[in-house]
């Protein structure tokens, strides 16, 4: 990690003109109806400063916070996936001649380099996750790849996780360690802030900033452990590939199925999950077609469709297809588990079903071999 | 940066009726060099598109040396296969692949080759069994047994007459439900497999079909004294990028479309015949 550096309160919105100045688009979080989303920064005032949530199962609340803090709070339902995995994007067109011969076009992608600011460390395993399914492989998915390309991330170390958060338990936060080209932390006087690219360098030495000092090292080290002993919920620290693929039959997916409406929340909110269907939309004059892509989920009843045959026709086998695809194979896929201790399945579930207590209860009566 | 979600333009050259609800579309890819290019082996499958409509994996079944022309056999089920069956010769579609891992062919040269189909999905196996009939020498006995629900489903019953007569092959065919015009066996498919003669130690087994009946097949199989890894399957998966991307096909952790369609037993066996999975 590069030399860590002090920046004054006041020299803050220097981050932001400078990556301006660079020809950044600049993503940033900022309150929208009721919650903390992503959304075109313009002004370092747009951040939530003076806010902070409260989160829990089946609950997010935003409220007036007295800190001076902008990063005084959790992550909120999104931050990175949608930027680059879109939600819904036109893939490419088939054009039809008279004569029906068709033609097939690749739709543009007007990509602008785009630095968000504000990611954590939750996120950025996330990322990591996503760029293996997506980038990493011989033949890259092109509309994935050429956003990543064009990113910079200014990550900050979570000092506010909700009471929804895991990610010390998935291994995966609250400080930031990888893939990220400039961190910051932020004290009550003052951000540190170091650079963890070539690029990230180059911002910082426009920045008006002095060497940070040992003391406020200290205490940024501090809070990022004080988050970390505050975190409560936890994936139990199992072999869960094995467990959970040796208890298919367990009472437990009955009980959940239950309580689950099936709706997909989770698999929106999660940002490592990838699926997608492909859909068509011919145009009214019928000499067009554009073949789009929609996030899909393993909730609904068209993700297993196959000829006329559902695969899984109830919420238990969806409920049991998403928790052994995050938390089991995933690990066959690439390498990990596909869940970062986000927390967001927890806090947008409208029954708040809670991931880690799932994952608990199957593993209780479990004896490893 | 190539884009392998793009489909390239092909044309109907033929649209073979083979019944009522299937056909086999006769594709010749337009473009010159990528159609020069284009290898498969049996066992893969092409993503074929259906303008505004949208795509569908459809298994090759025509013989591999030749991929200027390339045979889908499809039955119309859904939006994009009903409207497939409605296209005529000149017509264009989109065309993209081939995807997945075919038959283990190399494994099987020199050994019997025992083909089980079951229902419509014989496709994938139709491929296999073309393939072998091109090149007899290189394999040891052929059996083909196919299990229908029905004696009307029975499709290519001229070419199952045909492939019975060539030398080393047999051909025993079983339906559900018999009936006046149906001279086989009567029950599941596994009522044939005393009949097959089946040398346990030198035959690969090659199947598709419904996953009951392939389960019931390799319970069958396993008891005679095959090997589990000689049993090779192809499954079927809900598919849409056939890039291992979009999620679909998803089974435990293999993308059927890439990792399979064709699986040795061994591989799927932990999940194979489980609700959901």
């Amino acid at each position: 990690m590069s030399k860590i550096h002090q920046m004054t309160r006041d020299s803050f919105p220097q981050l932001l003109q400078v990556l301006q100045s660079e020809g950044y688009r600049c993503i940033g979080p900022q309150v929208r109806e009721g919650a903390i989303l992503y959304d075109d920064l313009d002004s370092i005032d747009q951040l939530p400063r003076g806010w902070q949530d409260k989160q829990a199962p089946g609950e997010y609340r935003l409220s007036v916070n007295p800190s001076p803090r902008y990063f005084a709070w959790a992550n909120g339902p999104q931050a990175l996936k949608p930027r680059l995995f879109t939600a819904r994007e036109v893939m490419w067109k088939a054009d039809i001649d008279t004569d029906k011969s068709i033609t097939f076009s690749e739709a543009e992608l007007a990509v602008q380099q785009m630095a968000v600011i504000g990611v954590r460390a939750c996120d950025l395993a996330a990322l990591r996750l996503q760029d293996a399914h997506f980038m990493d492989r011989p033949l890259p998915d092109p509309y994935y790849s050429k956003r990543r390309e064009q990113l910079f991330l200014v990550a900050v170390n979570c000092t506010h996780p909700a009471a929804t958060c895991f990610c010390v338990s998935t291994g995966d936060g609250p400080r930031v360690t990888t893939v990220y080209d400039m961190v910051l932390s932020e004290l009550d006087d003052c951000f540190l802030i170091a650079a963890g690219s070539k690029k990230g360098e180059s911002v910082l030495a426009k920045l008006a900033t002095t060497p940070a000092t040992q003391d406020d090292i200290n205490v940024a080290d501090q809070e990022i452990e004080s988050a970390a002993r505050s975190q409560t919920r936890a994936l139990p620290s199992r072999n869960l590939r094995d467990i959970l693929f040796n208890n298919l039959d367990h009472a437990r997916w009955d009980n959940v199925a239950d309580r689950c409406l099936s709706c997909g929340n989770c698999t929106s909110v999660c940002p490592t999950c990838f699926c997608y269907s492909e859909n068509d939309q011919p145009s009214l004059e019928g000499n067009t077609s554009e073949h789009l892509r929609e996030w899909d989920s393993c909730f609904t009843q068209g993700h297993s469709y196959m000829h006329g045959y559902v695969i899984r026709p109830d919420t238990k086998t969806r409920y049991r297809q998403w928790l052994t695809h995050k938390l089991a194979s995933w690990h066959d896929q690439y390498g990990r588990s596909g869940c970062v201790g986000c927390g967001r399945c927890i806090t947008w579930c409208p029954v708040g079903i809670d991931i880690t207590e799932e994952a608990a209860v199957i593993c209780a009566d479990h004896t490893d071999a | 940066m190539h884009n392998p979600h793009l489909p390239w333009p092909a044309e109907v050259v033929e649209k073979v009726e083979e019944s009522t609800s299937v056909i086999t579309l006769r594709l010749r890819i337009r473009d010159n060099v990528i159609r020069n290019s284009y290898r498969f082996t049996p066992g893969q499958f092409n993503m074929i598109y259906l303008y505004g409509v949208g795509e569908v994996a459809i298994s090759i079944v025509s013989d591999p040396d030749d991929h200027h022309l390339l045979d889908h056999t499809i039955r119309a089920i859904g939006r994009v296969t009903k409207g497939l069956a409605k296209l005529r010769s000149g017509e264009v579609v989109g065309i993209r692949g081939p995807y997945g891992r075919g038959w283990p062919l190399d494994r099987a040269e020199g050994k019997d080759v025992l083909a089980i189909t079951g229902g419509l999905g014989c496709a994938p196996s139709v491929s296999v069994i073309n393939y072998i009939m091109e090149r007899r020498a290189e394999f040891g006995r052929l059996t083909i047994l196919q299990g229908v629900k029905h004696y009307n489903d029975l499709l290519w019953r001229e070419r199952y007459a045909q492939w019975d007569k060539q030398p080393d092959t047999r051909v025993l065919l079983a339906a559900d439900v018999g009936g006046p015009l149906w001279p086989w066996h009567v029950g599941p498919v596994t009522v044939l497999f005393d009949e097959a003669d089946i040398d346990p130690h030198s035959t690969i087994v090659i199947m598709c079909g419904p996953e009951g009946m392939m389960r019931a097949s390799i319970k069958n199989l396993l008891a005679r004294g095959i090997n589990e890894s000689s049993i090779w399957l192809s499954m079927e998966r809900n598919m849409q990028c056939a890039i291992r991307q979009c999620g679909h096909c998803q089974f435990g952790s293999k993308f059927v479309c890439s990792d399979g369609p064709v699986f040795s037993y061994p591989e799927v066996k932990a999940l194979f015949g489980i609700k959901g999975f």
